[in-house]
């Protein structure tokens, strides 16, 4: 079964590169199939690795590399059931994309679809690295391809803008990011995660471990996007196309945020783990500011896609809140979140794409009541947006459940509060999008949000029946994410193996197999009552605020008046700090590494 | 050990970053990139040099030679490698913002902003 996990790699690569080969030889409505046949294999072989991790880790070392003694030099894929979910969720993702994008992009792209299955490879391979310097190499091969994919439509500016700020801030990312490992590399001699994080048993923390720790997380932040690293993402998503959207959004932003939980829990546990208060405070404050950061900026836009693209950075920071909770439960809660997020967003930009395609714009205003004919389309796009607030037992719920139980252990009663207000907010700016374009709810004027230049629809015949399936069946699935029986019990358990140091280094290094007997019961657990009352809480908070979105014209004059004085200057201070131009995003992004390094440096290394 | 190559190394990794975050020319923008990336060649040839080391091939001389780590010198050429493909593909999507705008200037192409 191991020798499945290179596979995953192997065959959308080879696929892509037959793709590209063949390009100019194939008539152009041949070629969409070769691309979703190997996706469709590839998500095939990631199910097959995911089911194999339920009872144990997978393992392959390349040309038989084995390590002796404990001590490797070759290079591996290893992956329990979180790796292996991400990397079949990633797969499946692409496969959808590839579908929806059927007729939506027919002639335009020339090697849209090259791209798309190199994309598949890199996450599959980011996923599975064993080793911290596979891992950028992948982190790059992501980049580079969606870097490409972003600016597409190379004959508009704004998306030559979203795909410049994106490929510069990203590669000021991984610079850090390699800087970071080469300085783990020269104190350990070693970049294999298991052996690196063997070599630093035991250690305290000191200057270079912080600095690298610092570098490496400032790497993966700017990739998902958490203030201040997120500024390029909204630029980009907004114009990136619709199925681009899908692939960006649902699994994408993650990457980072995986990456480092693998980072912290195989490496850095070692010697941060006597500090695990320190690095937690610091991964919770920026959870915290992105999921209120995101969510506000959300409220402020009527591009739609920008919108979204804003709703993702909260939910990343949401992500984050339960990595940075470092404890086994948060984590299953954040899985949760990432993959029922990744359905239901997706869903959501896939239908933007659709409003773009049949009727020439993705503007909230511009669209106001005209979309009404679209009725699949609107029941999905409405039940999309309640299942993001935490709905009991829709959506993002089982996410919220876990967290909330995580975070009531550790003793941080006041973060699930904090998570419904985020997720009430970005699921309010969608419902008011929702209710202006689908019900032609609200006036059609509101200077409080946003104006973003058109964005030019696709002009090929769209297959609309296709498009509109791909997108409920995606939310759909989200929604439906929350009720099934045993993904609860399944993910605690991944999450338990993911943060177990141990294990991991006896099977990397020593080969040591631990078979995960009796599978867990396939049951559905009643959420408990807080979790409950706190999602009904988003719930009602996202529809309130988004009734106030819409109608807060009808307070009294007086009372507008002084909101407008108390609240204007802030608002517009942070739509300025948005500012579209990289050079200031990339001194946010050096700000940002020097407060993380500054705020690690005076708390981490201060010795046991 | 020299710290000079370290000091190199953080050195071009600042001056790279303040070209980034100052300039004005989408081309001289991606040159600064590529100065940045340079520090990350200094610094994994920095970390594996030992000083009096041979080139790190090992045919043809006596075992436990003292050579530098193999290692870091395949990182770098991997680094090279990418460095290569995201600075054309920069340089690429400057072409295409000359074209559509008339300028390389980044700050006057921020179409989407707020």
């Amino acid at each position: 079964m191991n020798v499945v996990l290179p596979l995953t790699v192997a065959v959308p690569l080879a696929g892509a590169a037959l793709l590209a080969a063949t390009d100019q030889l194939l008539p152009e409505w041949v070629k969409e199939y070769p691309a979703m046949l190997v996706a469709a294999a590839t998500s095939v072989l990631t199910i097959l690795v995911l089911t194999h991790t339920q009872r144990t880790d997978a393992l392959h070392w390349f040309g038989g590399w084995q390590p002796r003694h404990g001590v490797s030099i070759g290079i591996d894929f290893a992956t329990g059931p979180l790796g292996a979910g991400f990397a079949a969720l990633s797969s499946v993702l692409v496969t959808a994309a590839l579908v929806f994008s059927w007729h939506y992009m027919q002639e335009a792209p020339r090697l849209f679809r090259v791209l798309m299955l190199v994309f598949c490879a890199g996450m599959n391979g980011f996923a599975f690295s064993g080793d911290l310097f596979n891992m950028f190499v992948w982190f790059e091969l992501l980049g580079v391809a969606t870097y490409a994919l972003a600016g597409y439509q190379v004959e508009q500016l704004g998306p030559l803008q979203g795909a410049v700020n994106f490929a510069i801030t990203n590669s000021v990312g991984s610079f850090a990011l390699l800087f970071g490992t080469a300085l783990l590399y020269g104190r350990t001699g070693a970049l294999n995660f298991a052996q690196v994080g063997h070599a630093l048993e035991g250690r305290h923390a000191d200057g270079l471990l912080v600095v690298a720790f610092t570098l490496i997380v400032a790497g993966f932040f700017v990739k998902s996007a958490l203030v201040p690293f997120h500024l390029w993402l909204a630029d980009t998503y907004a114009v990136s196309p619709a199925p681009v959207c899908l692939i960006f959004a649902g699994v994408l932003s993650e990457v980072g945020l995986f990456g480092l939980a693998r980072v912290y829990w195989t490496v850095f546990e070692a010697p941060f783990g006597s500090h695990a208060r320190d690095v937690r405070n610091v991964l919770l404050a920026v959870g915290i500011a992105t999921a209120l950061l995101g969510a506000l900026m959300a409220f402020l836009q009527r591009h739609l896609k920008r919108l979204l693209a804003y709703t993702v950075i909260s939910h990343v920071g949401l992500t984050l809140i339960g990595i940075g909770l470092l404890d086994a439960k948060s984590l299953a809660g954040a899985a949760n979140l990432v993959l029922s997020h990744a359905f239901i967003k997706g869903g959501l930009f896939l239908g933007t794409g659709v409003l773009l395609r049949e009727l020439g714009s993705v503007d909230e205003l511009r669209l106001h009541g005209r979309a009404g004919g679209l009725r699949v389309l609107g029941i999905v796009f409405g039940l999309g947006a309640v299942g993001l607030a935490g709905t009991p037992y829709l959506g993002t719920f089982l996410g919220h459940s876990l967290l909330d139980d995580g975070a009531r252990a550790d003793g941080f009663g006041w973060i699930p509060p904090v998570v419904m207000v985020a997720a009430g907010l970005s699921s309010a700016a969608m419902l008011r999008a929702f209710a202006r374009i689908f019900l032609g709810w609200g006036p059609t004027r509101d200077t409080l949000l946003t104006e973003e230049p058109r964005e030019e629809p696709p002009e090929e015949q769209a297959n609309r029946p296709i498009m509109v399936g791909v997108t409920a069946s995606l939310i759909v699935l989200g929604l439906l994410l929350s009720i099934v029986p045993g993904l609860q019990d399944r993910s605690d358990a991944g999450a338990r193996r993911f943060v177990d140091r141990h294990a991991y280094i006896e099977r990397v290094l020593h080969g040591k197999v631990r078979v995960h007997r009796g599978s867990p019961a396939v049951v559905l657990h009643a959420a408990g009552p807080t979790s409950i009352a706190y999602g009904l809480g988003g719930l009602i908070l996202a529809v309130g605020l988004a009734w106030f979105g819409l109608h807060r014209q009808r307070a009294p004059g007086r009372l507008r008046e002084a909101a407008g004085r108390a609240l204007g200057p802030p608002i517009s201070a942070l739509k300025g700090v948005h500012s579209g131009v990289v050079g200031d995003y990339v001194a946010w992004v050096t700000v940002g590494t020097a407060v993380l390094g500054g705020v690690w440096a005076l708390t981490l290394a201060r010795g046991p | 050990v020299s710290y000079l190559p370290y000091a190199v190394a953080a050195w071009l990794f600042l001056v790279g970053l303040y070209g980034v975050v100052t300039s004005r020319n989408l081309i001289h923008l991606a040159l600064c990139l590529s100065v940045m990336q340079s520090s990350t060649y200094v610094l994994l040839l920095a970390i594996g040099y030992k000083s009096g080391g041979t080139a790190p091939i090992f045919r043809g001389i006596p075992l436990g030679t003292r050579a530098v780590d193999p290692v870091v010198q395949a990182l770098t050429l991997t680094d090279i490698v990418v460095s290569v493909t995201v600075v054309a593909l920069i340089l690429a999507l400057a072409l295409d913002v000359h074209d559509e705008a008339d300028t390389v200037d980044p700050d006057e192409i921020a179409a989407l902003h707020g």
